[in-house]
């Protein structure tokens, strides 16, 4: 695929695309790779450290870490992404909406998001958890109430700016329906950008998550989640620092390797790199990095 | 074939709730022939490309109607390969990730005339604006800005329109390649019996193909001449502008 | 006596190693315009923007560059920066991106006319209000407490041209100051550049793709074509008896379109002039 090829020319961003590509892997087929249940507690293997059986060792309760680390790939970043993938969806519809009839129906579109922008996104999402109670699916449901607005808002930035085109305009001109304009020429170009903000955003919900777990809102035990698996390393932090290290890192590798891509894809995403002869033509990364707000 | 009756436009200016309009259009009227070539000359801020869009049924008129055909130009079936456009930016123009091919077919796939014999058609297109079929898998940035035009002129023309608007179409090129389109232009005119309405500030372009001109200041019209009356113009204006002209003079002319 | 004069100009692109400029060499004499035509994309900006040296910093440039006897090309940026706007002033095509679109025209001349003399606000204020009622600017004191999007193309180019009055420097690099503008303002910026020449003795140097404006304004003019130059000389025998066949292509095209327009306005009965004059034909 172009896209790819686009990407390959990019150390960085390719190295970025294999973590994630592996870990996303992992997650779906956590049975197979997990060398050990999860959830098996073993008293007298507490805080043992890593051993040939136990690749990373055991925590407060003797269950493997490197078992829990994979199965918790499921909920910090699986569910996430399809909690991101919905958000997007949601904005993108309403943006497109927005950004190409403007007028009125603008108008009133973005006073919704406006409502809905208002409100803080942190207390926001605890207020929700506490409505319908603590558990994952509250919060994925949380993250997409708060976050559709932003991404609607973006979005609509983008199309906005994309159906002041001549292109658009002739397609106007020639009669063609309002739907197949916003297919044909506005979505394949706002892709770049939706693409790179929704990396981005991964980045920020992953630890947002990572973090209402940590609080104890989040995933409820025994689950395995990193964040969590951060909380009840949390006694031990200053005696056995090394059990923090797994769930962090793994948090850390994920988000930057997302956020690399994030970075990758807006050059590679570019149309003026395509070609007829199928070769790519070099081009100076000279374009505007994206601002998006963390939270 | 073209009429517009009486056309009012404005544009809100202030935020959400004010009143304050700006208007653009002040009751513009005047019609097009079929096979004529309409000039409207006017200077950037007079409202040419406002009207253009309205002519094009882009935007809709705040009174007044405008009637192609006897039908209202805003429905998008009376349209839908009868009117085409051709626009100043040139490279914005093409949607970068279509081929030349793509750009070419899309009004014709709106018209749901797309039959087996396509590929025959876009070369005779091609052909038809100066340009071979080498051109037919490029992408538009790989083209100059001459090309592009062509590649817009023959999408124009694919489904052939009664009349084609060109909205400052040749004011983005060099001159020489001006005169190649104006050339081109005029013979497919002729081929196609079409018309067109030309909108520019460049009277000597508009002078070169049109038959009729327009002279258009602040939303209205001052004067319409046919063009070989341009040198018999009544208003001050449209006086002015013909003596500030900076022309080019050869070897006999002084 | 030369007031620039470049030898073997080469500019070339650092990031691709692509040659822009050949081998360019030319000179301006004083108290004489240059005119550079071309079309896009053959090098005329870029060979006028190495002279002030301000290309994009991935350009490079190698070659003589002598102004008033001394080799630019080697001086240092502060030695440089000394010299633009003083001594080499440069009028731009897009007069709404040339000035700062957050500030009032007002202080941002004022700011130039600091950086070059050492008048207090109210002098430089006196200087430049003259020089604007000189270019027919009306209510000079309005013009420069607005902003530059509120003002027409045509002004802001006039207001550039007073800058330069008020400058008084040796050499006026003009880049395609006619192209953005309607054919009314663009009669009257022509007017003012020449009435400029004639003030202050200054040599120009003049961009356009427009042979008609060219051959108002200047004596003489180079023909770029593809980053190297084609044809130079003075200006009647380079339009009249153009040497190249690519200046004959330009020389034609451009003869077309005016002809055509001349017949239109000659054409018919011979006693058609009433009440229409033109001073040229």
């Amino acid at each position: 695929m172009r896209l790819l090829r686009n990407l390959s020319k990019d150390k960085f961003a390719m190295t970025s695309l294999v973590v994630i590509v592996i870990i996303v892997a992992m997650g779906i087929f956590a049975p197979l790779c997990a060398p050990h249940d999860p959830e098996e507690v073993n008293m007298k293997l507490r805080y043992a450290t890593s051993s040939w059986s136990y690749w990373l060792g055991n925590d407060h309760l003797g269950r493997c870490v490197l078992s829990r680390l994979i199965y918790g790939i499921r909920p910090s970043v699986l569910w996430v992404l399809v909690a991101l993938m919905i958000s997007v969806l949601v904005g993108a519809v309403v943006g497109f909406i927005a950004g190409y009839f403007k007028g009125k129906t603008d108008a009133w579109i973005m006073r919704l998001c406006d409502v809905m922008l208002s409100f803080p996104g942190y207390v926001m999402t605890l207020a929700v958890v506490g409505i319908l109670g603590a558990g994952l699916e509250h919060i994925l449901i949380a993250f997409v109430v708060m976050k559709w607005a932003w991404f609607a808002r973006v979005i609509r930035t983008s199309v906005m700016q994309f159906s002041e085109m001549e292109y658009v305009k002739f397609a106007k001109a020639s009669g063609i329906g309002s739907f197949k304009i916003i297919t044909k020429h506005i979505v394949p170009v706002t892709f770049a950008d939706v693409a790179v903000i929704a990396s981005g955003s991964m980045c920020s919900m992953m630890l947002q998550i990572s973090g209402l777990s940590f609080l104890g809102l989040g995933i409820q035990a025994p689950h395995a989640e990193w964040g969590m698996m951060l909380n009840e390393t949390r006694e031990v932090m200053f005696s056995r620092p090394e059990l923090m290290l797994a769930p962090g890192l793994a948090i850390v590798i994920v988000v930057s390797a997302f956020n690399f891509l994030s970075d990758a894809l807006q050059v590679a995403l570019d149309p003026k790199l395509m070609t007829s002869q199928g070769k790519l033509r070099k081009k100076e990364v000279g374009k505007a990095v994206y601002e998006y707000r963390r939270g | 074939m073209l009429k517009v009756d009486g056309i009012e436009k404005s544009y809100k200016q202030g935020g959400l709730f004010s009143k304050q309009r700006q208007k653009i259009l002040k009751k513009v009227a005047f019609e097009c022939q079929h096979g004529e070539c309409l000039g409207i000359i006017g200077e950037s801020g007079s409202g040419k490309s406002t009207l253009g869009r309205l002519i094009l049924g882009i935007e809709k008129p705040d009174r007044g109607r405008i009637l192609f055909e006897g039908e209202n130009v805003n429905d998008r079936r009376v349209r839908r390969g009868s009117i085409s456009a051709v626009f100043q930016n040139y490279t914005s123009s093409i949607n970068p990730f279509l081929t030349v091919e793509e750009a070419i077919m899309e009004p014709l796939k709106a018209q749901k005339k797309v039959e087996p014999g396509m590929q025959i058609k876009v070369d005779t297109l091609l052909h038809q604006v100066g340009l071979d079929s080498s051109y037919r898998l490029k992408y538009p940035h790989e083209l100059s800005g001459g090309e592009a035009q062509r590649v817009c002129i023959a999408r124009a023309i694919s489904t052939e329109p009664r009349c084609i608007v060109f909205d400052e179409a040749i004011s983005s090129l060099d001159v020489s390649v001006q005169i190649q389109v104006l050339r081109l232009l005029k013979e497919l005119k002729q081929f196609y019996q079409m018309s067109y309405v030309f909108i520019t500030h460049d009277i000597q372009a508009a002078a070169y193909i049109c038959d009729r001109v327009i002279i258009f200041r602040d939303g209205q019209i001052e004067e319409m001449v046919p063009i070989e009356q341009l040198k018999h113009v009544q208003s001050d204006y449209a006086r002015r502008i013909l003596t500030y002209l900076i022309t080019f003079q050869g070897e006999d002319q002084g | 006596m030369n007031i620039v004069e470049v030898k073997h100009l080469k500019i070339w692109d650092a990031n691709t190693d692509k040659v822009i400029i050949y081998n360019s060499s030319f000179q301006v004499k004083q108290g004489s315009c240059l005119a550079i035509v071309g079309e896009s994309g053959s090098g005329k900006s870029v060979t006028c923007r190495s002279i002030m040296r301000l290309n994009k910093p991935w350009l490079r440039q190698s070659g003589t560059i002598l102004f008033k006897g001394e080799d630019i090309n080697q001086l240092s940026e502060q030695a440089m920066r000394r010299r633009r706007g003083k001594n080499l002033c440069m009028i731009l095509q897009n007069g709404m991106s040339a000035f700062d679109p957050s500030c009032v025209i007002g202080v941002q001349i004022r700011e130039t006319l600091q950086t070059h003399f050492d008048w207090n606000n109210k002098e430089s204020e006196r200087k430049i209000i003259s020089a604007m009622e000189s270019v027919m600017l009306k209510n000079p004191q309005e013009i420069l407490n607005q902003y530059p999007h509120q003002l027409s193309g045509g002004m802001l180019q006039r207001i550039m041209i007073a800058l330069a009055l008020v400058l008084e420097p040796d050499l006026i690099i003009a880049d395609e100051p006619t192209t953005a503008l309607d054919t009314i303002s663009q009669y009257e910026v022509v007017e003012q550049l020449i009435r400029l020449r004639e003030r202050m003795g200054c040599s120009m140097l003049f961009i356009s793709h427009d042979l008609g404006v060219v051959q108002k304004i200047a004596d003489e003019v180079m023909v770029m074509k593809d980053g190297a130059i084609v044809e130079s000389g003075h200006i009647r025998s380079v339009f009249t008896k153009p040497k190249h066949d690519y200046t004959q292509f330009l020389v034609s095209t451009r003869l077309e379109l005016s002809n055509h327009f001349r017949k239109l306005m000659q054409g018919g009965d011979a006693d058609a002039q009433g009440g229409w004059d033109r001073k040229v034909l």
